[in-house]
């Protein structure tokens, strides 16, 4: 199969003032559809520039990156953001949705900037669908304040899914939650590559990384290790094993 | 394009407050548009009613020279129009349907036990066709009483309601002038205020020869009215009228007339002139406050752009492009203003009839002076959202997006 996300070589580098920062310096990396990868690494080592590169919202100094057989550094920034609508999605450690809208709205936010249009009728049908899809349906008209961290971010997913992307990229998605509802996003994660949707992790947390089944270490923008994920954590064991320390935590 | 509305919308409510202060320069500013415009149409209108009861094509030559320039005597100081030219202007120029000389005196005038000082006019049978005065009773002089400086006279209405009580019909009572009888053969119908603010009705009309004869015992003439056949011949005229005027005074070529020569438009547009200054105060005013309206505006919507940089990385991140961008904050700003110009057309609308009301000064609020604010205060949202709008559109997805 083709892959679906291909670096030829990649670097990027910053200026900033005179001093020039080296962010990745030659990275060479083929992700196929139905993959679900997490790149690792310490701040510094070039794993944000690299998520950066292949969420389309930068592009690379020198190389090639390929984004579904078209090279991304030659498009402009028109097309980036109709590339970044029709074939990414995007998770936040943040959530980032927009606050004073409602779930539903959140998710159907892609889909306002979707070339042709979209009659509003689809848009509502697909929004919902989406948020069905991780079980928020009844939760569609709740702001984002009146939804759990957890929860947030299962919207933030479904708006992610809702233009049907290649990949779903994850930035530290996991970063603002507590165990149980880091096992719960990855449990979503992990289900939905079942149904085999591809996805790009960006995490520092080996446990998160270990519920992917590529991983991927960098350190001074470069690779160090590309191999697959041995002992795979599979979310629903992981969460019954958590209630079961807390059951024994209570007992005592 | 509904959504991008709504949430323009939404946006401007959320921050209800800070906008009607935002809106608050345009709306002051618009309403001043909309009142300074009234006051200069309305204005403008009065002029217009006046000048038409003037008469229609009217051409009127003044004795004495026109006075440019050094001091010299006013129109119509020194008499030196006369008889001769009187017949002359109406055998020999073509394209007038009425001619009329004019002397004019004041005197005591008695009616039974009231008394007033009136002005008179003396004129010709035509005066009152060309100056459009109707007759509320009675009628015209004729040609005959003229020529026999017959002792009869027309009176105005604020004249014959002083002398013979309001509403009664003074048609056939006899009034003393300088002591001579005159019998009265017609009532004007009320004109009001000229121009310049004096009494039209004020005033009584007899035959020029009487005046001359058993008034003023005047030689001379102060002015000519001549009314033109139609507006398309009143240039004809005003040629012909100098030629002949300048050839009977002898006036060699080059030197300057001893008349001078005013038809009914420039009236209309000395009148108007000094409303045009007040429109054009008013209407720098208004240019200030909506500059200052629009700076209001630029400024919120950069504050706009600065709180709300993580939405707009967020939307970015999701394909949105930067048009999309700037197309909602256009949108919010255009709508800010429009709101404010659509309440300052209702505050203008609601403070011109005031003004008329209070202050006395005429307003007339036109359709294109509404629709005038109207596009202004949308042009004002464009031209000044422009910037922080691009500002909004050009923002880095990445940077924006880990905006704090």
């Amino acid at each position: 199969m083709e892959p679906v996300i291909k670096l030829e070589n990649f670097h990027k580098t910053y200026r900033n003032g005179a001093m020039e920062v080296k962010a990745v310096r030659g990275v060479s990396l083929e992700i196929r559809p139905g993959e679900f990868v997490a790149i690792m690494g310490s701040s510094g080592s070039g794993k944000s520039t690299m998520m950066n590169t292949i969420g389309c919202l930068d592009r690379p100094t020198d190389g090639r990156y390929l984004l579904d057989g078209v090279d991304v550094g030659r498009l402009n920034r028109d097309q980036l953001a109709d590339l970044r609508n029709q074939k990414l999605g995007f998770v936040f450690q943040g959530f980032n949705l927009l606050s004073r809208t409602t779930a539903l709205e959140n998710v159907e936010l892609p889909m306002l900037y979707s070339r042709p249009s979209i009659p509003t009728r689809e848009q509502y049908k697909r929004a919902m669908d989406a948020l069905g899809l991780v079980g928020l349906a009844e939760r569609a008209d709740h702001h984002p304040n009146q939804l759990s961290g957890g929860q947030q971010q299962r919207v933030a997913i479904a708006r992610a899914l809702v233009n049907q992307p290649k990949v779903l990229l994850a930035d530290e998605p996991t970063g603002n939650l507590d165990t149980r509802t880091s096992i719960e996003v990855m449990g979503v994660f992990q289900s939905l590559n079942e149904q085999g949707i591809t996805i790009v992790m960006v995490t520092h947390e080996l446990d998160i990384a270990s519920y992917a089944r590529r991983k991927i270490v960098m350190r001074d923008g470069l690779i160090r290790s590309d191999e697959p994920v041995t002992r795979r954590l599979q979310a629903p064991e992981e969460i019954a094993k958590l209630e079961a320390e807390q059951r024994a935590i209570q007992l005592h | 394009m509904f959504s991008v509305f709504k949430i323009a919308l939404r946006a401007i409510r959320r921050n209800i407050m800070r906008s009607m202060l935002t809106m608050l320069g345009i709306i002051v500013g618009i309403s001043a548009v909309i009142v300074g415009v009234s006051m200069g149409t309305g204005a403008k209108a009065e002029v217009d009613k006046q000048i038409a009861s003037m008469g229609q094509n009217l051409i009127i030559v003044f004795s004495g020279s026109s006075g440019r320039g050094g001091t010299r005597g006013g129109f119509g100081s020194t008499p030196n129009l006369t008889l001769g030219d009187y017949e002359a202007v109406r055998r020999e120029v073509a394209g007038v349907s009425g001619v009329s000389p004019e002397v004019r005196g004041s005197a005591q005038v008695v009616a039974g036990n009231q008394n007033a000082n009136v002005g008179y006019y003396g004129v010709s049978a035509d005066y009152a066709e060309i100056r459009s005065w109707k007759f509320t009773s009675g009628d015209n002089f004729t040609e005959a009483d003229v020529r026999n400086a017959a002792k009869v006279c027309l009176i105005g209405k604020t004249t014959s309601d002083l002398l013979f009580g309001e509403g009664n019909d003074p048609v056939g009572q006899i009034v003393r002038i300088k002591n001579a009888p005159f019998t009265i053969v017609g009532l004007l119908s009320p004109k009001g205020a000229n121009s310049f603010g004096s009494d039209q009705d004020d005033v009584i009309l007899l035959p020029y020869t009487s005046a001359m004869k058993r008034l003023s015992g005047d030689t001379m003439f102060r002015s000519f009215n001549i009314q033109a056949q139609s507006a398309a011949m009143l240039a004809d005229v005003q040629t012909n009228l100098t030629e002949l005027l300048r050839q009977r005074h002898r006036i060699p070529e080059g030197a300057e007339s001893d008349f001078a020569m005013r038809t009914q438009q420039e009236f209309g547009e000395f009148a108007n002139s000094t409303n045009e200054i007040m429109t054009v105060i008013i209407s720098a005013f208004a240019g200030i406050s909506l500059v200052v309206g629009g700076i209001g505006i630029m400024n919120i919507m950069l504050v706009s752009v600065t709180e709300r940089t993580r939405e707009i990385g967020i939307r970015l991140a999701v394909g949105a492009r930067g048009r999309d961008v700037m197309r909602q904050f256009l949108t919010e700003a255009v709508l800010l203003s429009v709101l404010g110009g659509l309440l300052g057309i209702a505050t203008g609308c609601w403070l011109a009839p005031l003004l008329t009301k209070f202050a006395g000064f005429p307003t007339l609020i036109s359709q294109g002076s509404v629709i005038l604010a109207f596009s202004v205060s949308a042009l004002i949202g464009v031209v000044f959202g422009f910037f922080p709008a691009l500002k909004a559109a050009n923002l880095d997805p990445i940077d924006a997006l880990r905006y704090e």
